[in-house]
């Protein structure tokens, strides 16, 4: 039995959601942490630079507060108004579950329902520092839903769903560098030069790279690496490397299944190519910032191609 | 109403000191399981459901308002000889239902023969010529049945209402033996209770029976679901997941050529066997509501053509319609050729003047309701009304008495049912469901209870408080049971231990 | 008497449609009184076409087609020799008792007005008559149909409205009434085809045809298409489509005596 388009969409859909709900997640808890343990508290440039992260820099304006780490927390987290909050995405995310709850085990169905409850149940925060206790859940249950994604079937609502998230978290991890490296190195400076050990350290927790980090590089902090780390070293899974290839990887998983290749194929395989010949420090003398310019309006093609190739309505 | 000594299924006449017979066993443990343990048990099978989104969406409150329903740990139970005899009076019924639907969308003999006054039919909005002359195949209409009894002693079942339209429910008969199998193992080695999880599979068979000629060795099945909106929401994707078929929505279905089709992500799909879960009204818009933005247009055309099944049939309305009901008895003896096993509730037709007569002289005692009034509206409730109020419809049925019918006030059965201070009887309905295939009919050993969780009263209904409990059917005893074990779980026992 | 029939719809979008279904009840039967020469529907897109009998006997048309669609233009032409005299209907397929035919509809729900029009005309030819002198004659701009009662008060019934009063006024009487959606002799318009009533006879045998429009019972000017219990149940056109925007709706229709040919 072939998927319905629908369904296909929504599974794509929740995968991007969810996805995007863990990640606003991290960076809060990471940039909460810079706050409090940087030597020179990291104040409104950190929380700001957490804003412009999530695209959320001009709707946080338009509430008129003071960008401090209450009022960014609560909006990042619990603020039923801004669209870009954990607690919305993870209702996009459970609206998606819920309209194809069959291609769904109960397993993953209570996950993505589980974590939702945790901001629409009695638990509903009162302050900035309980939401923080809800990052860890909401971390908790998303990577409970990842693990029994994993467990379900190898069809194609999986292949959907991880499709999904690795759009996503191309756009994420692309986000983080363009809007992080503007921020550590300011016009003038060299790459290399001054390490904020703790600017540093917040990216490489917001994508769980820590440990890959000290694995891979044996030279101890250095911003270029850090981001050789996180643009070519298909080892991470949140680098841009690793979306490029899991989304050729799903693509073609879902190609063997209809019997159909399209330009979302075309664009994906092109892509990683790319990948493959990229060498991160020629994108860094050429222009990081171009370079991610790029690689973001390219993403978003590949988004609009799956969607027409599939029939998503 | 609310009478203190209604017949409890599982305490009888006399309380909890002397329990029914048969089931002595059963009101040991009630006894002697403490309130707070059942309690903690009760709490455990909700938040269960919670986690699972069993829910219904409460109209008119916000989004997040899904609520669920509330369950009651203490099962209720039917003796193997109880449900042996419930069991044929529901195939009469339905075997009647479905004869009914053919004649009425048919040939008409009905009122040919003078059985029934033709204007109750042909003047019945829920009469519908969009779907005279069509021929369901195998003559099928009504395929999912949900009849709702009422009980008022140990052998006596009342119908209260027939469901052939979309009658909901079974996932709660579904989830609350799930939650009862893991809360309290104790009971099923204890007692042989019938098992119902194979009615998703009975389902299917139930579907691919009724596939269109054309449809090939595995017809195509598919739940059709107004969307993850409806407050069946959950019902309709556990169906189709249990069935393992697909759940659409009328987007993805499209209609060429008088043949329905699903869109999926590598193209069209045709389609054999829709079980809809859409009413009526917003089936298609071509045919039945130019104003609806839902529905598929054209698949009615491909119904009448022959070239897909709809589950149930559309205009299904006219079987279970309140004007209809107090005929029942005369419908099933029309078609059946014998009595209805299974009685109405005792209904006055206030449109025949010895019934009117009788009406008026016993207002005080009756419940009169307007025949196209829905809902409790326009509804006399004589024990608990003002004379005021009985006068009022004095007048209105001696003016328009074909408007009206009335009925005894029953006394419902209860089962003990855990209260604030501990176990208490609170009454309670079922509805069984009853499959109609081209193999022919059959009851799933179980069904859905309910009760209504404030004290004496008989709304039983989820939206006013109503909650559920698992119903057991037991199983004959040891000595039929060889018998029905090579038969498997879903044997007809009407058959056995009789 | 010979007629020719020539009915052209067009629907324009603003933007493409994808999708295109409708429900056509634009195929005429024979009768004892109508005999179909010659009839054809023609679209001028790519589309499927299936006929179907309904519930009350009509011959129906579903029309499938797949975008993009600009526009669609279903053309309808034909020819059929009539003989009806005092409208006496007779040979038409029925599915149900004429007692069907008496059930209320929202549009042709009888109120106070209509009632006591009816009590005090009692006859349906003078009721018929009646209508005739308020009924306004056909604009030819497609109109909205206001329910009977509306119509009614107003005193400015159109055409088809005055039928549904019509058929509101009879039932109201308790004798059973439907609509007829058909052509009539010397129409030509840019709106919707004619409608007149039937009412079941007093005998119980059958159907008398009467046109409230023109005062009196229907003859051999008129073409008979379907019937229906309202205007909107016999509609010629019932459709859906998938697709934004609007659509702009062009009706050019031309009902003559003889062949086309001449």
């Amino acid at each position: 039995m072939l998927m319905l388009s629908r369904t296909a969409a929504s599974l794509y859909w929740l995968g991007r959601y969810v996805e995007r709900a863990d990640f606003i997640a991290r960076l809060v808890e990471a940039t909460v942490r810079l706050d409090a343990l940087s030597p020179t508290p990291a104040g409104e440039a950190a929380w700001g630079s957490a804003l412009s992260v999530t695209y959320g820099a001009d709707a946080f304006a338009e509430t008129g507060r003071a960008i401090d780490q209450a009022s960014v927390v609560r909006f990042l987290t619990v603020d039923t108004d801004h669209a870009g909050s954990v607690v919305r995405c993870l209702d996009m995310a459970r609206n998606n579950a819920r309209a194809v709850r069959t291609a769904l085990t109960r397993e993953s169905w209570t996950a993505i329902n589980r974590a939702w409850l945790i901001f629409n149940g009695r638990l509903r925060p009162g302050d900035a520092m309980s939401a923080l206790g809800l990052v860890e859940a909401v971390k908790a249950e998303t990577r409970g839903f990842e693990g029994a994604v994993m467990r379900m079937m190898r069809n194609e609502a999986v292949w959907f769903i991880r499709l999904g998230a690795a759009i996503e978290r191309a756009d994420n991890t692309a986000r983080l560098i363009d809007v992080k490296y503007h921020l550590l190195l300011p016009e003038g400076e060299q790459v290399g030069g001054v390490v904020d050990r703790d600017q540093w350290t917040t990216i490489l927790q917001t994508v769980s790279a820590v440990t890959a980090y000290r694995w891979l590089y044996s030279e101890g902090l250095r911003p270029n690496l850090v981001i050789d780390l996180l643009l070519a070293r298909p080892e991470l899974p949140r680098s841009l490397a690793a979306c490029a290839e899991e989304t050729v990887e799903m693509l073609s998983l879902l190609g063997r299944r209809t019997g159909l290749q399209g330009e979302a194929d075309r664009l994906a395989r092109a892509r990683m190519s790319r990948m493959h010949r990229t060498r991160t420090h020629e994108v860094i003398v050429k222009g990081l910032h171009e370079w991610l310019d790029g690689f973001i309006g390219d993403n978003a093609a590949l988004d609009a191609a799956i969607a027409r190739q599939f029939r998503f309505i | 109403m609310g009478d203190r000594r209604a017949f409890d299924e599982i305490w009888g006449h006399d309380g909890p000191a002397r329990p029914r017979a048969a089931l002595t066993e059963l009101a040991r443990w009630i006894d002697e399981t403490p309130s707070d343990d059942l309690a903690r048990r009760s709490e455990a099978a909700e938040a269960t459901f919670r986690q699972l989104g069993i829910t219904f969406a409460v109209y008119g409150e916000s989004e997040a308002s899904e609520r669920i329903i509330p369950f009651d740990i203490v099962p209720r139970v039917f003796l193997a000889d109880e449900w042996a005899r419930l069991s044929e009076g529901l195939i009469q019924r339905v075997d009647a239902i479905n004869a009914f639907l053919n004649d009425i969308y048919g040939e008409q003999r009905i009122l040919a023969e003078g059985v029934l006054p033709p204007e109750l039919i042909l003047g019945n909005p829920q009469f519908r010529h969009e779907v005279v002359g069509i021929a369901p195949p195998h003559g099928i209409w009504a395929h999912i049945c949900g009849i709702d009894l009422v009980r008022t002693g140990p052998d006596d079942f009342f119908v209260l209402e027939d469901n052939a339209r979309t009658p909901s429910g079974v996932s709660y008969m579904l989830e609350n033996r799930e939650a009862m199998i893991r809360l309290c193992p104790e009971l099923f080695r204890k007692f042989r209770v019938a098992a119902v999880d194979s009615y998703p599979d009975r389902l299917l068979e139930t579907m691919r029976s009724v596939a269109p000629t054309g449809a090939g060795s595995r017809p195509v099945c598919v739940v059709l679901t107004p969307g993850h909106f409806n407050s069946a929401y959950y019902e309709h994707s556990f169906l189709a997941d249990s069935m393992g078929i697909e759940l659409v929505e009328p987007a993805d279905l499209v209609v060429d050529d008088d043949v329905v089709w699903m869109q999926t992500i590598a193209g069209r799909v045709k389609v054999d066997v829709i079980y809809r879960r859409i009413d009526d009204d917003f089936l298609d818009p071509i045919v039945f509501r130019p104003d609806s933005l839902l529905g598929v247009p054209g698949i009615m055309a491909a119904y009448r053509a022959g070239n897909v099944a709809l589950i149930n049939a559309p205009g299904n309305g006219i079987a279970d319609d309140k004007a209809i009901y107090s005929y029942m008895p005369e419908i099933v003896r029309f078609y059946s050729g014998g009595e209805a096993r299974l009685p109405n509730v005792e209904t006055w037709r206030c449109r025949e003047p010895q019934a009117l007569k009788y009406v008026l002289d016993h207002l005080p005692e009756l419940v009169v309701k307007l025949v196209d009034g829905s809902g409790g509206y326009g509804m006399l409730v004589g024990p608990t009304a003002s004379s005021a109020e009985i006068e009022a419809f004095r007048a209105a049925l001696v003016a328009e008495p074909h408007r009206y019918i009335a009925q005894p006030t029953l006394a419902l059965s209860t089962v003990p049912t855990l209260a604030e201070a501990g176990l208490a009887p609170r009454h309670v309905d079922f509805r069984p469901f009853v499959l109609s295939g081209s193999g022919g009919v059959q009851v799933v050993p179980g069904g859905l209870t309910r009760v209504a969780l404030r004290e004496g009263s008989l709304v039983v209904n989820s939206s006013q408080g109503g909650g559920t409990k698992d119903s057991f059917v037991l199983m004959p005893d040891a000595r039929t049971l060889a018998q029905s074990q090579t038969m498997g779980d879903m044997v007809q026992q009407q058959e056995l231990g009789l | 008497m010979r007629i020719s029939v020539d009915h052209r719809t067009r629907y324009v979008f603003s933007e493409p449609q994808s999708r295109i279904v409708q429900l056509l009840r634009l195929w005429p039967d024979d009768s004892d009184s109508q005999t179909v020469v010659d009839w054809r529907i023609d679209v001028d897109c790519d589309a499927r076409l299936r006929r179907h009998r309904d519930g009350l006997g009509n011959q129906v048309t579903m029309l499938y087609a797949d975008g993009p669609i600009d526009a669609i233009e279903i053309s309808v032409q034909g020819e059929v020799l009539t003989s009806m005299r005092d409208g006496h209907v007779s040979g038409v397929i029925e599915t149900l008792p004429a007692a069907f035919y008496a059930r209320d509809t929202p549009a042709t729900r009888a109120d106070a007005a209509i009632a006591a029009f009816a009590r005090e005309h009692g006859d349906p030819l003078a009721i018929a008559g009646a209508l005739g002198v308020m009924a306004r004659p056909a604009d030819g701009s497609g109109e909205t149909l206001r329910d009977a009662a509306e119509a009614f008060a107003a005193g400015d019934p159109s055409v088809r409205e005055a039928a549904q009063v019509m058929i509101a006024a009879m039932r109201s009487l308790g004798t059973p009434a439907r609509y007829v959606s058909g052509y009539l002799l010397g129409e030509e318009n840019h709106g919707a085809p004619h409608g007149w009533v039937e009412i079941a006879s007093r005998a119980g045998a059958g159907w008398i045809a009467i046109d409230p429009s023109r005062g009196g019972t229907a003859d051999e000017r008129h073409v008979r298409m379907c019937v229906g219990l309202d205007a909107h149940d016999a509609a010629p056109v019932a459709g859906s489509r998938l697709g934004a925007g609007s659509e702009a709706l062009d009706v050019d229709l031309h009902v003559a005596r003889g062949s086309r040919q001449e």
